[in-house]
């Protein structure tokens, strides 16, 4: 473990300027609003290893997805690439190739007008991998073949595929310059849940295969569970808790992780009554002080209303970290005892 | 007890340049009065065309090509468009995927459901507008009162879900048809709208019949299910029955490739391949191309729903003349 | 041979030989394109030639009126032109003036949209402002200004040798505003694509993103207004030259054929303005007709 993780990311933040044009806001009499997509959050990836991001739409995690490679630059913080700052290594064609992406949308992701083997190679012929035509074509059909298509796919154009098939484009694109870092963001949100299957399986075979770093970005937790190594739960922008896979599912601390699983529909509680979460999602325009999540919060007291909570080892606990006032203090009950979800839930 | 509404080998059409295209066919099914049917499948199996068929909403140039749908035993499927609106609303109330196209937002909440009621159950302003209140309450929002003159925009998306259900529930229609009613909202919103829409069922003795991809809110809150694939049902039972114990091939391939939240697996099942375009539909079974039972008979001979335990699959494992014998059961937690 | 098949099985192709309107209206168009570009070819007569013009035959009546003359189908003018050969060649000076400033604009117009949308910021704002300020004029106003500022600023030899060049900026210049909002608006679209965002997470450059990623996908909607701008190109070239603006007197489009003609028009001589009227009028009505529908056929939603 003494190895440099592939990617560390400190006390990283990204704003946006969504106030209104300049002569409505002054003729309205507001002022400027910055939306705080990502707000502070730190994290590292060790090498050949899967961290995965999960919270609901608006906590910022594709937001953290897009600084980490570079299609952001952040407003506050750093991302360190193999030791060097993001910003050098993107400058270097030969770091930039190690690190690729994928992206939910298959539908959006591919361009409608280019061949399908002209996607896959474009980073091999921009990287100046493969240099001859023969053996481009080669490496082309080697990729399509790795992520389970035809080398005869490439002759057509995207719109000829089903979304699994074009997410495998995707992936294929995405490996074609050997990189060693990928940062997924919701790949198979799209996906029916049967291709979605077929994507999960592919993507932990590359990553046995290749050795490759994932960045996993989803707000649906059992996909999750199926492909981390290391959990990061995202609420407002920042990060409420970080921890090993199975310490997080089967131990979760805090309040806001607690409710996420108890939300889920889980195929084994048929019949069983679940606890809905109170409230909803506030804006990120206008976070709620201290603590973000304090207003749906059963524990909240006055300390969560006012100071917001660092993200700190969490109490009686080996590992995971926690931004919790009420872990922190003990008052959320201690450890919990292995969480009521699946199979225990459905004795009741 | 009769049923409430009844679907008799439903068969829609889409005529296109390149032939018909054959979206539904041959669906059957029927749904008890306080009853839920969860009708499941992935996209392009025909669940939300066969909603949309039920409240006379094909999108052209679709259109119903045989069988007939059956509401308290009066056929609704050859209506004429004025006749089938006075119906949707009063006796069929929708909820579709994204509140916003169910919602004018040219008028308040409050003059939307005021409208729906009047209309349906001829009530004077007054005691409509303490209704609608009664209704804004009854989902679920707070401050109803004050609300209730507020426009969509102003609501946020799960809330706004909540006036979509009031307005499909005001009329006090026997039967909702919920298109993906929680697909577009957050996982811990998703549990308020379901909690919600069941407890509402429940009270009420409405019927309803629930689209969605998502097994986890089917087993949730349907009493039976429907699994359809390809624009056919492919196996339909107590929603238990099929979620652990599922016949056909392809329904017990999707419980399976559904990730469990409750333990981590090196490799999930998968069906490989993709279901099949509209246009290219294979002869006998349409699942038989990738099917991992798959035997001569399902390439020639299209199946019907055979009863096999609890459910009905339609599938020739279970015929006693098919050359096969059943596959055991799916082990499942 | 494959691609011919593939375009008569294409959808468009479909979607064209289900309306009468449009194989109509794409008969004529290839009737005044035709006889336009063929004219040397086709025409009874060549009206410019000088040697063959003979006073005897002006203003004779179409051919099927009482003194008609078969060898002047549609009637002759004062000059004992042929007045189907000068509105064949007028149409070739027409359809050659609207093709170029439809082509120059639409150049500048791309151009400019794409930059606009992919840059945004700043840039944005400047080009667009530049562009809603151009179209508060009226476009025929801004030609007849181009056109004025070169015939003050030319001397008139050199005038008369780039006049139609001039006429082809003044009015290829008033229309790239169209184009520009329109392939900025999907510019907009297109760059936050994720086909785009992955282009950028390999490193290629912007500028090659804009032409080989954005502009390919921004292009469809750019058929429809250069259809459609053609017509309406024809059209200004006609009333510029109707004013006397336009073309020089020795390359007579069909705008100048009609001034010409206006004069005779109460005297008796009716038909050396009216035919090329209705040339005029057969050209921008079929172009224009298949623009709307080449418009709806390329619409996803009207399908």
């Amino acid at each position: 473990m003494a190895e440099t993780p592939i990617l560390e990311v400190e006390d990283l933040a990204r704003y946006f300027d969504v106030s209104r044009p300049w002569l409505q806001r002054v003729l309205a009499g507001e002022g400027k609003r910055t939306l705080r997509a990502v707000d502070g959050i730190s994290f590292a990836i060790p090498r050949g290893t899967t961290l995965s991001l999960v919270g609901e739409s608006g906590c910022g995690k594709s937001t953290v997805a897009r600084l980490v490679v570079g299609l952001y630059p952040p407003s506050k913080g750093r991302v360190v690439f193999e030791g060097m700052d993001l910003e050098r290594a993107r400058a270097i064609a030969e770091q930039r190739r190690r690190m690729q992406m994928i992206f939910q949308d298959p539908y959006a992701s591919l361009n409608p007008r280019w061949r399908v083997k002209d996607i896959v190679a474009e980073p091999i012929r921009a990287f100046g991998m493969t240099p001859g035509a023969a053996a481009q074509q080669a490496k082309v059909a080697e990729l399509l073949t790795q992520v389970g298509l035809s080398p005869l796919d490439g002759e057509k154009f995207p719109h000829e595929f089903s979304g699994g098939q074009r997410q495998r484009i995707s992936i294929a694109r995405a490996l074609s310059s050997n990189p060693d870092f990928l940062v997924c963001d919701e790949p198979t949100s799209a996906l029916d849940v049967s291709v979605q299957a077929q994507i999960l399986n592919l993507m932990k075979d590359l990553q046995a295969r290749l050795g490759l770093t994932y960045l996993f970005i989803s707000h649906n937790l059992a996909v999750v569970r199926q492909v981390s190594d290391r959990i990061g739960v995202m609420y407002l922008g920042r990060l409420v808790e970080l921890a090993p896979a199975e310490t997080l599912f089967t131990t979760p601390r805090h309040p806001y992780t607690r409710a996420l699983m108890e939300a889920i529909p889980d195929l084994e509680m048929t019949g069983r009554q679940r606890i809905p979460v109170g409230g909803e999602v506030p804006s990120p325009i206008s976070p709620p002080s201290g603590c973000p999540f304090h207003p749906r919060c059963p524990l909240v007291n006055d300390r969560c209303k006012a100071e917001r909570p660092a993200l700190i080892p969490a109490r009686a606990m080996k590992q995971g970290l926690t931004a919790c006032h009420a872990v922190e203090e003990g008052r959320d009950g201690g450890v919990p005892a292995a969480q009521r979800i699946g199979t225990t839930a459905t004795a009741l | 007890m009769a049923p409430l509404l009844e679907v008799r080998d439903l068969r829609v059409e889409f005529p296109t340049r390149r032939g018909v295209l054959t979206a539904l066919d041959g669906v059957s099914f029927s749904i008890a009065p306080g009853e839920v049917l969860g009708v499941v499948g992935e996209s392009g199996a025909g669940k939300s065309m066969t909603g949309a068929a039920i409240i006379g909403l094909l999108e052209p140039p679709g259109r119903i090509a045989g069988g007939q749908i059956l509401l308290n035993g009066k056929r609704i499927d050859n209506l004429r468009y004025e006749q089938m609106r006075r119906i949707r609303g009063r006796e069929i109330g929708a909820i579709f995927q994204d509140p916003l196209t169910t919602l004018n937002p040219l008028y308040t909440v409050g003059e939307q459901l005021v409208e729906t009621i009047q209309t349906h159950l001829g009530l004077d302003g007054a005691e409509a507008r303490k209704r609608a209140i009664g209704w804004l309450e009854m989902v679920g929002i707070p401050a109803a009162a004050q609300r209730v003159d507020s426009y969509p925009h102003e609501f946020s998306g799960g809330m706004r879900q909540r006036v979509v259900i009031a307005l499909a529930l005001c009329a006090e229609p026997k039967l909702i048809v919920a298109d993906e009613p929680t697909t577009a909202l957050d996982v811990s919103i998703q549990a308020q709208v379901i909690a919600l829409l069941k407890g509402l069922a429940r009270d009420k003795g409405t019927s309803m019949m629930l689209v969605t991809h998502d097994m986890g809110v089917i087993a949730e809150t349907a009493d039976r299910v429907a699994v359809m694939y390809a624009g056919r049902i492919a196996e339909t039972g107590p929603v238990r029955e099929v979620v652990k114990h599922p016949k056909h091939p392809y329904s017990a391939g999707l419980m399976a490739s559904i990730p469990p939240l409750d333990r981590k697996v090196e490799h999930l099942a998968q069906i490989d391949g993709a279901m099949p375009r509209l246009s290219a539909i294979p002869r006998g079974c349409a699942f038989n191309p990738r099917c991992p039972e798959v035997f001569a008979r399902c390439l020639v001979e299209r199946p019907v729903l055979l009863a096999t335990g609890a459910t009905e699959a339609a599938c020739w494992l279970y015929d006693a003349a098919s050359e096969k014998h059943a596959p055991e059961a799916m082990p499942h937690g | 041979m494959a691609a011919v098949a593939r375009m008569l099985d294409s959808d468009l192709f479909w979607s064209f030989r289900r309306s009468p309107v449009t194989v109509i209206s794409a008969v004529v168009a290839l009737i005044c394109i035709l006889g336009a570009v063929l004219a040397p070819l086709l025409a009874p007569h060549d009206p410019f030639d000088v040697a063959t013009l003979n006073l005897i035959d002006a203003f004779k009546p179409p051919a099927w009126a009482a003194e008609g003359d078969a060898a002047y189908p549609l009637g002759s003018d004062d000059q004992g032109r042929d007045v189907l050969s000068a509105i064949m060649y007028g149409a070739r000076v027409s359809l050659l003036v609207g093709f170029c400033a439809v082509l120059f604009s639409m150049v500048v117009g791309v151009s400019v949209g794409l930059l606009a949308g992919y840059a945004g910021g700043v840039v944005d704002g400047v080009l667009m402002r530049v562009a809603d300020i151009q179209l508060t004029f009226p476009s025929i106003l801004i030609a007849l200004l181009v056109d004025g500022i070169a015939r003050a600023a030319l001397p008139s030899e050199v005038h008369e040798r780039v006049a139609l060049f001039v006429v082809i900026f003044a009015i290829g210049i008033s229309a790239w505003p169209q184009f520009a909002r329109t392939v900025r608006g999907s510019t907009l679209v297109e760059r936050n694509k994720e086909y785009v965002l992955a282009a950028r997470v390999i490193g290629i450059s912007q500028l090659r993103i804009m032409l080989t990623h954005v502009l390919p996908n921004v292009l469809g909607p750019v058929l429809v207004i250069a259809t459609l701008g053609l017509s309406n190109a024809i059209i200004s070239e006609a009333t510029l030259s109707y004013l006397g603006a336009g073309v020089p007197q020795t390359q007579p489009s069909l705008g100048t054929l009609i001034r010409i003609g206006n004069d005779f028009l109460f005297s008796g001589e009716w038909w050396i303005a009216i035919f090329p009227g209705i040339a005029l009028i057969a050209m921008v009505l079929s172009v224009n007709l298949l623009g709307d529908w080449l418009r709806d056929a390329l619409n996803p939603r009207l399908r």
